[in-house]
């Protein structure tokens, strides 16, 4: 074996001298490297902010999620489960969803789905062209941002059948699609290759019964490659985009691709 | 005749401080993540009450935390592999690795011998047994919080590694119990390397160890 740790051996007053010498580089070096790590850490906490992260951790952030976002295919699928593993999803977040149910308790009128696409002029699509499409039924895990996940049962349309039927002839998928509810108080930004993952829906029910108000009646995205903020409800925008588009807790200091 | 010994190379000590901060900085924001779903008890006492992310101002913080972590993945990844690299290509780890299963009888003897109830330590080289096993398990520990924090990263996109590890919660779990393991290896850590002293400490610094003469090995 290489002698890699060699040794020193000398009169007891040049070896303490020499290991004098060896203390004092030794430490200024390592106090140096800490005060450089230090000060690389703290300009980077003091960097200018993009939406509310410091810019040099915005890059980091979006590398992975190109990183994520080239790894994903359709054969990578969230989980899917037997319907005895479903248990109650709590309604959690209701930005958008600030309109008050009439007297008989039905949910305020939901003015159709808007279609908005480059070079095509917006088309207004209404519940039954959404269920016109094959019907598709998924159990699987809903994955909150928070740490914790359900499973649920939803049925609905294939997102990458809607721009099959419904995309505007003569327009192409672009690079990103926006969702929003009606007036924008919710909106969430995707990259189209997740969005046509064959796990994402626009949903109309839930567990086998008719979506309700507080999960996003009447219709809504489900998106299993995606955290649950991703999976917006009451959708009334869905605009077609090469343009990374807004999104609402990316402007709170989340993570803008946030894929499972 | 006393001697100084170069006892830890200069690219391991780069490694064991570069890890220090990075792994630190892991925890700390791995509790920013756990705030937002403590769910883990031991009966009925949860094993962070929430008095206790208040008082260390963890509240909150979620999307901070998650910015922290995911970066610093990196660099704790990247760190990680180029030690166990290191060591292997070097082949220091012969000194780190235990050799035989009587290593863990060793280490019994090493821990009692510690705790003043035996006299005598077992033989050993650089490190002796319960080192060994220790610096070996923290790698180990560290391979498996990468594994399981893929795991619960990317649970659809890496389901097969999700399913590996039990599934998304049970991997969430192991990632979790590892970190308190860090946290006890820590406590004894320090610990040791008080009782052990200055020149021990000084060595992982500047490399060199004195030895002081008399019975020269």
């Amino acid at each position: 074996m290489t002698n890699r740790h060699p040794e020193i051996v000398l009169p007891e007053a040049d070896l303490n001298r020499e290991l004098r010498k060896k203390s004092r580089r030794g430490f200024i070096l390592g106090g140096l490297a800490a005060a450089g790590a230090l000060g690389a850490y703290e300009s980077v906490r003091l960097a200018h902010k993009e939406n509310e992260v410091p810019w040099p951790q915005r890059r980091v952030l979006d590398f992975n999620g190109k990183l994520w976002k080239s790894y994903l295919d359709d054969s990578h699928l969230m989980p899917t489960y037997p319907e005895s593993a479903i248990r109650y999803l709590k309604p959690n977040g209701d930005h958008g969803l600030d309109e008050e149910a009439d007297d008989q308790g039905n949910p305020p009128a939901w003015d159709g789905l808007q279609l908005e696409s480059p070079g095509a002029s917006p088309v207004t699509l209404q519940l039954a062209d959404i269920q016109s499409l094959p019907v598709q039924k998924i159990t699987t895990k809903f994955c909150c941002i928070e740490g914790w996940s359900v499973v649920q049962k939803w049925t609905g349309a294939r997102f990458s059948d809607f721009t099959k039927k419904f995309l505007p002839p003569g327009s192409h998928l672009t690079d990103y699609i926006y969702m929003a509810t009606d007036g924008e108080d919710y909106f969430v930004g995707l990259d189209t290759k997740s969005a046509l993952h064959p796990q994402t829906l626009l949903v109309w029910e839930q567990n086998d019964k008719p979506l309700v108000y507080e999960h996003g009646a009447p219709l809504r995205l489900i998106i299993p490659v995606k955290y649950g903020i991703k999976n917006i409800k009451r959708i009334g925008l869905i605009r077609f985009t090469n343009q990374r588009p807004r999104d609402f807790w990316y402007e709170q200091g989340y993570d803008w691709f946030s894929g499972l | 005749m006393s001697k100084l010994v170069l006892k830890h190379l200069l690219a391991i000590r780069w490694f064991h401080w570069i890890n220090f901060p990075i792994l630190f900085l892991m925890i700390w924001s791995g509790m920013l993540i756990y705030w937002a779903y403590p769910a883990y008890h031991l009966g009925p006492i949860a094993l962070f009450p929430q008095w206790l992310f208040g008082l260390f101002g963890l509240k909150f913080r979620l999307a901070e935390g998650m910015g922290l972590h995911f970066v610093f993945m990196w660099i704790f990844i990247v760190n990680g592999i180029a030690y166990v690299g290191y060591t292997l290509f070097s082949g220091e780890w012969r000194y780190l690795v235990p050799t035989s299963l009587s290593a863990f009888r060793d280490a019994w003897q090493v821990v009692l011998h510690d705790l003043h109830l035996v006299k005598e330590m077992p033989p050993q080289e650089k490190y002796n047994a319960a080192q060994q096993i220790a610096y070996t398990g923290i790698i180990v520990m560290g391979l498996g919080s990468f594994i399981t924090g893929l795991a619960i990263y990317k649970p659809a996109n890496l389901s097969w590694l999700a399913a590996l590890c039990g599934g998304y919660e049970f991997a969430r779990l192991i990632h979790f119990a590892l970190t308190m393991g860090y946290i006890g290896f820590f406590v004894v850590h320090i610990g040791q390397v008080m009782l052990a002293g200055w020149n021990n400490f000084r060595s992982m610094v500047i490399g060199w160890e004195l030895v002081k003469g008399g019975e020269s090995k």
